[in-house]
């Protein structure tokens, strides 16, 4: 018999801190696949939030630096800048690219910077413990919507990819999930793509990656899984928001 | 040349590579210049970005990537900035942010005031930290500390805050560039360039660990020690037989001179003493000043800040008074002339 | 009812990795995976292989699972 899954190179052999069926350890691990079938190991430079995943460089064996929360996009858009050569990408939750990093986000999406940004949406704040995010769902509850959330008074979900798409600069947008393995190929595919945007030169690239929060969800595992296929997609649906690539720089 | 358009040639010149910047009043020419002269350049990138927040955090990433990378803009924009300064102070990345000072607090006015003083010797954002601050009050010294600048933040890793102020940006003085822009502009060591026959690297410096954290914050207090043994610099103007030194930075300097040279004329022996590092402040100097000089008139644009530094300076020995004008009022050469004058009667110095 | 070549496997399932989130054993297709009655050092229950031949080696679970504790042997 031969083995037929292992460990990718480029992730390291360190235990994830993350919580029982998190969604960033299964992206981190598809992630690292990607960057070892790619071969740019040796030319990434990855810029993880604040966050849950703040200890993404304990995990992802690439070069990386920490980021002030909401800047990455305007912190890889320098890392771009200096050294084309590198392959950079952004680690981002959803108050990260969404609530305080919106401005760095579209700007750098409009200037077609050659940067990827991996979006991690799990519908919540988790880090912090749980409070609402600008992707919660109505009458979600969270910790800063105890009675659910309130159109009137916090606004509706927000769909990043959605505005993101009627950006110019933006070439290559798709929503994906992990909670199955169907999803979860679905979103090395996705990543790949991302990835291979940037090294063909075309554009911002982004995937949306709706990620199991069972912690803050207050829910197993099993059941968080199975949230995103209930209420999530409904939301927010998944699928290619926008791929202009086929036609190069056209717009 | 104007003085910001003289910050733009001399940091081209210095090597810098990376410029990003957001318009605002008054150092909109430096940004325009960037645009117009560092855009084309080889290897070069210039961006308006969409604010000032967004610019720092991108002259962050440019330094992460090794290359010599610079922002400006004017007092409330530099407020945006104090996180991402932060930021790089932390992770020990040169940088260059240049403070073309205005009036404030607030939205204020876009005339040239001192009234930032605080915010750039004291670190400005969180944490326990210091930038290196250089005071030009010239468009020549506004060039030549542009380069120092650059030089100083790579030898010592630290961000560096050239703090000239809205008069200093736009008014035109001849100004010779002394040096010329390297052939092959080099790629700091220590930076994030793809993990290639090497471990790969993590800059940061969050820790779960508070003794990881207070180390961190030693080594740089070290730092900080050796740059205030080796960078201090000063100038005097007419100090070996004054009885009264005028302390002052930048424009306020050069108004300064002109009541000076009033009062010499009427036999009052007045002089100067000029910070042209705000930090590290000259103290030992002003101490050692204030053995023969018992009158000492701190004169800025502001409600007295450089003050503060100035009588911790002198630990008490000889007197401390201040003249100043904040929001942004240019005061004239006779009325400084003046406030001396009535000071040096009063002490009985005539 | 038998197809022509029938893949046979097995997997490790690394116990000190494994926090016990049971998603393994939700997606596998042949029930081949439980959950241990004994904690880890790490104080969960960990999933372990109870197989009794019916493993194809589809790897859906080392693709599913967070932790990366799981191997997949095919042949």
């Amino acid at each position: 018999m031969k083995k037929v899954y292992a460990r990718p190179k480029s992730l390291k052999r360190a235990r994830f801190h993350y919580c029982p069926g998190c969604g960033h350890s299964i992206i981190h691990r598809v992630m690292c696949e990607v960057i070892d079938e790619m071969g740019f190991q040796d030319k990434a430079i990855g810029i993880p939030p604040p966050g849950c995943s703040v200890f993404a460089y304990d995990y992802f064996d690439v070069d990386m630096a920490e980021s002030a929360h909401g800047r990455g996009a305007a912190v890889a858009t320098g890392i771009k800048r200096a050294y084309p050569g590198a392959i950079v990408f952004t680690y981002q939750g959803d108050g990260d690219l969404a609530a305080i990093g919106t401005g760095e986000t579209l700007h750098a999406a409009n200037r077609g910077e050659r940067i990827t940004a991996i979006f991690i949406n799990n519908a919540v704040y988790g880090m912090t413990g749980g409070q609402m995010a600008p992707t919660t769902l109505l009458d979600q509850q969270t910790t800063t919507t105890p009675y659910g959330r309130d159109a009137r008074i916090e606004g509706y979900p927000i769909k990043m990819s959605e505005i993101l798409a009627l950006i110019k600069g933006a070439v290559y947008i798709e929503r994906t999930a992990v909670n199955s393995p169907a999803n979860i190929r679905k979103t090395k595919k996705a990543i790949r793509k991302a990835f291979q945007t940037q090294i063909d030169d075309l554009g911002f690239s982004l995937v949306e990656i709706l990620s199991p929060c069972p912690t803050n969800w207050k829910m197993s595992p099993v059941e968080a899984w199975e949230w995103i296929d209930k209420e999530m997609t409904k939301e927010f649906p998944l699928g290619v928001i926008k791929d202009v690539t086929g036609k190069g720089n056209a717009d | 040349m104007d003085g910001n358009s003289a910050i733009g040639e001399a940091a081209i010149r210095a090597g810098c590579q990376c410029y990003f910047g957001y318009p605002i009043t008054p150092q909109n020419e430096l940004t325009e210049y960037m645009a117009a002269h560092l855009s084309r350049r080889k290897g070069c990138s210039f961006i308006q970005a969409e604010s000032e927040i967004s610019a720092i955090n991108m002259v962050y990433g440019a330094s992460l990537a090794g290359v010599r990378a610079m922002t400006s803009s004017s007092s409330p924009g530099i407020s945006l900035k104090q996180e991402g300064i932060s930021y790089l102070a932390a992770c020990e990345l040169p940088a260059v942010i240049v403070n073309m000072s205005r009036g404030g607090p607030g939205l204020g006015s876009i005339v040239a005031s001192q009234s930032d003083y605080f915010q750039a010797t004291r670190g400005g954002g969180h944490g326990d930290y210091r930038t290196i601050v250089l005071a030009p009050s010239s468009v020549q010294e506004l060039a030549d500390l542009i380069h120092r600048a650059f030089d100083l933040a790579d030898r010592y890793l630290i961000p560096v805050v050239v703090l000239g102020d809205g008069m200093l940006g736009q008014m035109k003085e001849p100004v010779e560039f002394k040096y010329e822009a390297p052939e092959e502009l080099p790629v700091r060591s220590r930076a994030l360039r793809g993990a290639k026959g090497r471990p790969s690297r993590i800059i940061k410096t969050f820790t779960s660990k508070p003794s990881e954290l207070e180390e961190i914050n030693w080594s740089l207090y070290r730092r900080y020690q050796l740059i205030k043994k080796k960078e201090v610099t000063y100038e005097t103007f007419l100090i070996e037989d004054a009885d009264l030194v005028i302390v002052a930075f930048g424009m306020a300097a050069r108004i300064a001179r002109g009541a000076i040279k009033n009062a010499r004329a009427d036999g009052l022996k007045v002089g100067m003493f000029r910070p042209i590092t705000l930090w590290p402040f000259p103290s030992e100097e002003l101490r050692e000043l204030a053995n023969r000089v018992k009158n000492f008139l701190v004169f800025e644009m502001n409600m007295g800040q450089m003050l503060e530094d100035v009588q911790l300076a002198l630990e008490g020995k000889g007197e401390v008074f201040f003249y100043g004008r904040p929001g942004g009022v240019i005061p004239t050469p006779s009325e400084v002339f003046r406030v001396a004058s009535r000071l040096c009667y009063q002490k009985g110095l005539k | 009812m038998e197809t022509a070549a029938k893949m046979k496997g097995y997997i490790e399932i690394d116990q000190e990795l494994c926090k016990g989130c049971e998603i393994c054993i939700s997606f596998c297709p042949k029930d081949v995976i439980s959950l241990s009655d004994k904690l880890n050092a790490s104080g969960y229950l960990p999933a372990y292989f109870n197989d009794d031949g019916e493993c194809t080696g589809c790897a859906i679970c080392a693709l599913v699972c967070p932790e990366v504790a799981i191997e997949v042997y095919r042949g």
